[in-house]
């Protein structure tokens, strides 16, 4: 039973702040990834928590104990390095040996212990081997193996996929996920690619800047973005942001909040709306028409690159068999109000409150 | 790879003829050193000088090993080996740890100390030779092993090489050793060390020789013949003044001087090979 629980946690390099105050709540058994582009501040948060970067300030605290200023070892977490970083001299056996090794176990729990893991990582026919004799997919696995045999309160992945080729990255994020949930050990995972989020975790935090820009389950932050940087950030392709004066056309009745805004100038501000919740249609039942760009049909479903009035490029999804019209086209659009986002001119989600 | 292509005919035989007559040109010095070595005094002061082996190798040998000149040059050998060793175990040993405190720690001034021992790299030996002598002579380390080694044993070089060797060490293998469990001494002797092996072979192989050749520093620290080095030794036996030189001890004594760096290179051969060519980081 672990929790790792952040309260405002900051940290400085000489003058610069990079990272501005991040508290978060982490429940045993979770697995929590943070997401955000690079530069963020993501993985200095969870070196952080490994305790491989002092804390400016703010307190880090596993199972309700402050941790701030013990060695990593003695947190007792586990970390999945993005280079794998191997023991290069050592066998796999030895590699993942090594942290019971110096803990001062018994060597025949050692080798349980290991075999176990090897077991469950299907790695037991490597085990005498050297790291540099092994696929990519194989050092994934040692290194995670390396991670379980500690049995540790936490798993701490930075970025442990991004140097596997693309299936290798589907296939190991699934075991990633299937391990997680046999061993139950709360985890956080550190990741760039909005994919690997979205289907890994039980929550996500997406960072921004040095900033928690949004805590929570990755289909609540997907349909419900608190900024328009998690709505961009999250998504492929990314929300739609639309100034509401584009919709100006007469046409049809605008929904509610958004006729609103559009009444009262809302000169900065921006309606969010995910490309599967525009259609394109007829003339008639316009909301919004734009100009057509170019399409990319991969199969299953078409994006449709559209530039409105003012500039702004924009997509719509629709079905792979549904007709497109042709590039330079007028393109008169609808969608769901239901769907609709609207944020403020600093980019933060305006609530209605019903 | 343009240079790996087989020649054929005649460009076979030219390259080999090259290299033949390099090598002949290398090597005959030595061989005349080992036919002097194997024959009468008389032969050799009595000119044309013979080229080929006498018959007087194992008396020589003999003489040159249990009594030699003014000591006896199996005595020589030991000292110059474990001057050789001490220097280059001692150097290997003290630049390791060197290195491993500028790369992997954080202290005041770290930058300097590691530009003060870069500076040292350009004064030899003989620069500081009149200063080392004074301290090595109140220490009373002449005539010892210890004067022999000590004052020998920083390097500059080869804590410069194990530093850039370090560095090229990713960042995540400490962090993945600390993460483990490991301290700091834990780390360098289970990771960096095991690491380095290829680098220190390397390294021995080239510092085993500095040390077998050092002449000046032995000279002045060793009165006594029986702390003389094989290197200076050789010189030694030299005459002064109007004694005949006994050219065919000397000539043994050469060559018995050139077997053990010449094993140290054959032995340490593949590993030094295998630090050039493999890569495992």
């Amino acid at each position: 039973m672990s929790t790792i629980s952040l309260k405002s946690i900051r940290k400085s390099y000489g003058k610069t702040e990079v990272i501005h105050g991040i508290d978060a709540e982490i429940a045993d058994g979770e697995l929590i990834v943070i997401v955000g582009p690079s530069g963020c501040g993501k993985s200095t948060l969870l070196r952080m928590v490994a305790g491989l970067e002092t804390v400016t300030s703010g307190e880090i605290a596993i199972d309700g104990k402050r941790v701030n200023d013990l060695e990593p070892m003695d947190r007792n977490v586990a970390m999945v390095f993005q280079s794998y970083a191997l023991y290069p001299h050592m066998s796999v056996f030895d590699n993942m040996a090594y942290g019971l090794k110096i803990a001062g176990r018994p060597k025949a729990e050692i080798a349980e212990r290991v075999a176990k893991a090897a077991q469950m990582l299907q790695l037991e026919e490597f085990l005498q081997r050297r790291p540099r004799e092994l696929s990519g997919g194989q050092r994934q696995r040692v290194a995670m193996g390396r991670a379980i045999v500690r049995k540790p309160a936490a798993f701490l992945f930075d970025e442990p996929l991004s140097n596997l080729d693309a299936k290798l990255r589907v296939q190991m994020r699934l075991e990633i996920k299937g391990l997680q949930r046999d061993l139950g050990v709360t985890s956080l995972y550190v990741t760039h690619d909005q994919v690997e989020a979205m289907t890994l975790a039980d929550r996500m935090i997406v960072m921004n800047a040095g900033v928690a820009e949004q805590i929570g389950a990755p289909l609540d932050v997907y349909q419900d973005p608190e900024t328009v940087f998690v709505g961009g950030f999250i998504g492929s392709p990314p929300m739609n942001f639309i100034a509401p004066r584009e919709f100006a056309g007469p046409d049809t009745d605008l929904p509610d909040p958004l006729a609103r805004a559009v009444a009262a100038g809302g000169e900065n501000m921006l309606v969010g709306l995910r490309p599967e919740h525009m259609a394109l249609c007829a003339a008639g039942e316009a909301m919004l028409t734009g100009t057509m760009r170019y399409v990319e049909p991969l199969g299953a479903e078409t994006l449709v690159h559209v530039a409105l009035g003012d500039g702004t490029q924009i997509t719509v999804r629709q079905e792979g068999i549904a007709e497109v019209p042709e590039t330079g086209a007028t393109c008169p659009m609808r969608f769901d109000p239901a769907y609709l986002c609207l944020f403020d001119g600093n980019g933060k989600r305006i609530r209605t409150g019903g | 790879m343009s240079g790996m292509v087989e020649k054929t005919g005649r460009g076979l035989w030219l390259t080999h003829l090259g290299l033949i007559v390099g090598l002949a040109f290398i090597c005959f010095p030595i061989y005349l050193a080992f036919v002097a070595s194997t024959v009468e005094q008389q032969d050799i002061v009595r000119p044309p000088m013979p080229l080929l082996p006498g018959d007087k190798f194992y008396e020589n040998y003999r003489d040159a090993l249990l009594s030699g000149v003014n000591a006896p040059v199996w005595r020589m050998l030991v000292n110059s080996t474990v001057m050789a060793l001490g220097i280059a175990l001692g150097k290997i040993l003290i630049s390791l740890l060197s290195a491993f405190a500028i790369v992997y720690f954080r202290f005041p001034a770290r930058k300097l100390f590691f530009w003060l021992i870069f500076l040292t790299l350009m004064l030899p030996v003989e620069v500081r030779i009149v200063p080392t002598y004074e301290v090595a002579a109140n220490f009373g380390m002449l005539n010892s092993y210890s004067g022999l080694i000590l004052p020998l044993i920083a390097s500059a070089t080869a804590t410069f090489l194990f530093r850039q060797f370090f560095m090229t060490v990713p960042d995540e293998l400490a962090e993945a050793a600390r993460v483990d469990g490991a301290k700091p001494m834990r780390f360098f002797f289970d990771i960096l060390l095991p690491m380095s092996r290829t680098n220190i072979a390397a390294l021995f192989v080239i510092l085993f020789i500095y040390g077998w050749n050092q002449y000046l520093w032995p000279l002045l620290v060793t009165t006594d013949p029986s702390m003389n080095t094989i290197v200076m030794g050789i010189k030694q036996m030299f005459p002064s003044g109007d004694d005949l030189a006994n050219w065919p001890v000397i000539m043994a004594t050469a060559i018995l001087a050139m077997i053990p760096p010449v094993a140290v290179v054959i032995f340490m051969q593949n590993l030094f090979i295998k630090g050039l060519i493999e890569t495992e980081k």
